[in-house]
């Protein structure tokens, strides 16, 4: 009998109740909360007159829909202009209170984009089942946790039974082996995979990445990862623990501390995948063929490195794939056979549950340090993924870099990644952007949205349009 | 939750491979705290030819004329057609309320996003796969005839074409039982109370760290 997957120990240890058609019962540990997808959980709760079965399980912060102006922010609450929006905040803040669920409020330096603050708090804990009413909870999959996105129905159950109904998918590996070329980073590594396997190429899957070029990089470039398993169709992505997944928690406010923590990172140590794993699927790229990655398309799967072209949908055998491919070029307003080096820009945004951490914020200022932003860019603008990573990077005077470059530094929020908030992108812009999907409409009606990394995207600002950010590194650094 | 059992409705073909949650239901209707009307603004940014606002008077608002949901051969259409991987995206279940509060039963497609197929059956919406060979038929057959209903049998797992011909579908049998008598899985859940209580107090036990409050 072959050995268990990281996916299948994570799943057997949660296991309550297996019921005969294939559905299970997976005991629940930590459930992320915030405005969007939680007030009909909340009413569903109230009309029925349930209570939550584990309030301290729940941790809630807004992150979707809220301001990320400084003078906006700073009339708190009550001072956000848009009135649906404001109830919507205030809606969370009202249920949290009266179920009594913490919550990090918008005036909290605490406060962020869920999938930062839950690794950030330690809330995120290895050997964890995680859910949010998100899409990109399998962010915490990072860290050895199982997360899944689940919607609002389930977010109503989790809460009431502390569980989620679930079928088990199966295992897939996806191993990066060798060495990552200097300045191809996180996001590359996975968008190239998304070009690889598709948008659907994960359905029905938990994917864990591995391999030499996963194992090398920190807790911020897994997460990058991981967020973005869903893009692939996964809704959960892991990768196993090691001493990097220990080294981040130790210290966390909401982790264990002292003998427990030992006692915890024991257990934590076991939570890879054995050597003689069974993986229903495994896919391997190598590093070494791995470069600066660029989206052209209205799905994140239509990429290509920065060096290629926007390809043409007349050389495309398959009929579908090509009307796919004539759809998406029209939206976006570009020609088959354009560089994508030749693809001007309009807008550049920094920020997401994919790159908004410290890591992402210093790789975006090496860029654009002792430069200036294009003429031809109407907004560039940075937005830390929470209050703490924004006051990290004003300690190391990032803020500074990035204002005397040109480029605008918000308060921490979702912002234009979904542009529920005023940071919209205006039709027919362009903008080369750090965050998850390219969908048409995603970052505001009609814009043109270019998935790339920080350090693209901080490139792509000073030069205004893309440019291979390996050259730009290579360049001596200015004062 | 609505229960269904069978459901005869007039198909509309959406085709177009990859259609994510974003089209289905644009993020600025998100900020509502409600979980209905939202069926007016389904497909927003392809059935109006303006940006949509939360309030906005629909009624005043240019339709696209050429997407099919404003063809008026669809009008009133229930059985929504589909192309792979719909749903794709994020996990809003303003999805599925968005296809319910217009009218849509059933969405056929070859195949579904994951998150999206479990949130139809959280709200009495039934969707199923075919193969992809089928789903191009029942393409052609749809666009060919006007007024192209299609009767769906849940208990029997069949779809009825307008000829006569029967195509079989699968199920889950747990999800067949909630959506045939309507259940609210939330009490169906808490049947297992104790199961719920014996796990936690045991995993408790075993990793103490994980019951740290938040």
């Amino acid at each position: 009998m072959s050995g268990k997957t990281l996916y299948d120990k994570l799943w057997e240890s949660h296991l309550v109740k297996q019921r005969d058609d294939g559905t299970a019962l997976i005991y629940i540990d930590r459930q992320l909360i915030h405005e969007v997808t939680s007030p009909q959980a909340f009413e569903g709760l109230r009309l029925t007159g349930r209570k939550p079965w584990r309030a301290d399980a729940n941790l809630a912060t807004p992150d979707h829909n809220i301001p990320t102006t400084k003078a906006e922010r700073s009339r708190g609450l009550d001072g956000i202009v848009d009135p649906v929006s404001r109830i919507q905040v205030r809606t969370l803040a009202d249920n949290c209170r009266e179920f009594g669920i913490t919550e990090l409020d918008m005036d909290d330096i605490r406060q962020g984009i869920v999938h930062v603050v839950g690794p950030e708090q330690g809330a995120t804990l290895p050997g964890m089942t995680i859910v949010c009413g998100d899409s990109h909870t399998s962010t915490h999959g990072a860290l050895g946790a199982l997360a899944h996105g689940i919607g609002t129905s389930e977010v109503e159950h989790v809460m009431a039974t502390q569980c989620l109904i679930q079928k088990k998918m199966r295992n897939m590996l996806i191993r990066v082996d060798g060495k990552l070329n200097p300045g191809v980073t996180a996001k590359d590594i996975v968008l190239a995979i998304i070009g690889e396997i598709g948008t659907a190429g994960g359905t029905g899957y938990t994917i864990e990445f591995g391999g030499e070029a996963v194992r090398s990089l920190s807790m911020e470039g897994r997460m990058t990862i991981c967020n973005m398993a869903i893009e692939a169709g996964a809704r959960a992505g892991l990768i196993a623990v090691d001493q990097t997944t220990i080294d981040y928690i130790k210290g966390r406010p909401m982790a264990p501390q002292g003998e427990l923590f030992t006692r915890a990172a024991e257990f934590w140590k076991t939570l890879v995948s054995d050597a003689d794993a069974h993986f229903d699927r495994v896919v391997v790229l190598d590093a070494a063929d791995i470069i600066p990655q660029v989206t052209w398309g209205t799905s994140p799967e239509m990429v290509a490195p920065v060096t290629g072209v926007v390809p043409d949908p007349d050389q495309e055998k398959d009929p579908s794939r090509a009307d796919n491919i004539r759809q998406a070029l029209k939206y976006m307003g570009l020609m088959p056979g354009t560089a994508i080096k030749d693809i001007q820009l309009d807008v550049v945004f920094i920020g997401s549950c994919t790159n908004s951490r410290i890591e992402d914020l210093r790789a975006a200022a090496a860029v654009v340090k002792g430069r200036k932003v294009a003429s031809t860019i109407q907004l560039a603008m940075v937005v830390p993924g929470s209050g703490l990573v924004k006051q990290q990077a004003e300690a190391e005077g990032l803020d500074k870099i990035f204002t005397d470059a040109g480029l605008e530094w918000r308060e921490p929020g979702c912002s234009m990644c979904l542009a529920m908030n005023a940071d919209q992108l205006p039709a027919g812009k362009h903008c080369a952007s750090t965050s998850n999907r390219n969908f048409e409409g995603r970052q505001g009606f009609g814009g043109r949205t270019h998935l790339v990394s920080p350090a693209m995207a901080a490139a792509a600002a000073i030069h205004g349009h893309f440019v291979d950010v390996r050259d730009i590194l290579l360049e001596p650094a200015r004062a | 939750m609505k229960a269904f059992t069978v459901h005869t409705g007039l198909a509309m073909p959406l085709d177009r491979a990859n259609v994510d949650t974003d089209f289905i239901i644009p993020k600025q209707f998100l900020k509502s705290i409600k979980r209905s009307g939202f069926g007016i603004n389904l497909f927003d940014e392809h059935r109006y030819l303006d940006k949509g606002e939360p309030d906005a008077d629909n009624s005043q608002r240019p339709l696209n004329k050429d997407f099919v949901l404003n063809q008026p051969r669809y009008k009133g259409a229930s059985v929504l057609m589909a192309r792979e991987n719909f749903g794709c995206g994020s996990s809003r279940e303003h999805a599925p309320w968005a296809l319910d509060d217009y009218g849509f039963r059933v969405v056929i497609a070859p195949s579904f996003a994951d998150i999206f197929f479990n949130n139809c059956f959280k709200n009495g919406i039934l969707p199923i796969v075919l193969d992809k060979e089928v789903v191009d038929a029942l393409f052609k057959e749809v666009n060919a005839a006007e007024g192209y209903t299609l009767t769906v049998d849940l208990p029997a797992q069949s779809i009825t074409r307008p000829d006569g011909s029967v195509i079989h579908f699968e199920v889950d049998a747990f999800r067949k039982h909630c959506l045939l008598n309507g259940l609210d899985d939330i009490g169906l859940t808490l049947e297992d109370a104790d199961a719920i209580k014996a796990f936690e107090s045991q995993w408790r036990e075993k990793s103490p760290w994980y019951f740290t409050a938040a």
